[in-house]
């Protein structure tokens, strides 16, 4: 808890701008992304590997010249997507789907504003391990959004 | 990472993710630029990324009322 809390005052003065620190406190806090930071944290393991940033995984996304094995479609309406509840229920199971590591260097980055360096520091891991865990984890999320959410009926069912 | 003038998708899309997070070289945006104004793929890629950010600083909280 008292890491989360520490985590999100860093986080606040960068954010102290965009809206009342307060409401984004609460609102941080209360999530429950907070939880899996938490619970992730307390199983650490005290030496991050180069595989669990993600090397091999990222491999997947590629075929062996280099082009993408799935091409990243049109998104179509992201802006509406925002609008939608539902959007975010997604977005959040896509999270939950990335390894634990992985998915709290990028909430700690995207959510929270951390610079890589406080991140690296706080995972114990080297900066490019830290953006190759954070790369793997925009690969990972960019396509499962648009399996579950931009590829035509998906939003539907 | 060692680099030519051409990039792969997968070299580029790295570069793309890590421009996110440090600040890339000179040689490196010259590159990254030349790949992405020819690959749609890349440009997608670029734009669905700066979108993710949007997103998750978006996210709602559970308890925040739902519209207003």
């Amino acid at each position: 808890m008292q890491e989360a809390l520490l985590a999100a005052i860093q986080g606040a003065e960068r954010f102290a701008g965009q809206s009342s620190v307060r409401t984004w406190l609460v609102g941080i806090l209360k999530h429950k992304i907070i939880d899996r930071i938490r619970k992730a944290s307390r199983e650490r393991s005290a030496d991050p590997t180069a595989s669990e940033a993600g090397a091999e995984e990222i491999d997947a996304f590629f075929g062996s010249d280099g082009h993408f094995s799935e091409p990243p479609g049109e998104w179509r309406s992201p802006e509406q997507a925002l609008e939608e509840r539902r959007f975010f229920e997604a977005l959040e199971r896509c999270l939950q789907a990335l390894p634990k590591n992985s998915a709290k260097a990028f909430t700690l980055r995207e959510l929270m504003g951390l610079e890589t360096d406080e991140i690296c520091k706080e995972l114990g891991i080297s900066a490019s391990n830290c953006w190759v865990m954070l790369y793997r984890a925009r690969l990972s999320l960019r396509a499962c959004l648009e399996r579950s959410w931009f590829s035509g009926d998906a939003r539907r069912g | 990472m060692r680099m030519a003038i051409r990039l792969s998708c997968k070299e580029a899309s790295r570069l793309i993710s890590e421009g996110m997070d440090r600040h890339l070289s000179f040689r490196e945006k010259i590159v990254l630029w030349l790949h992405v104004r020819v690959c749609d793929a890349c440009s997608r890629f670029t734009k669905q990324l700066v979108f993710l950010r949007r997103a998750l600083n978006a996210l709602p909280g559970p308890d925040e009322p739902e519209g207003r």
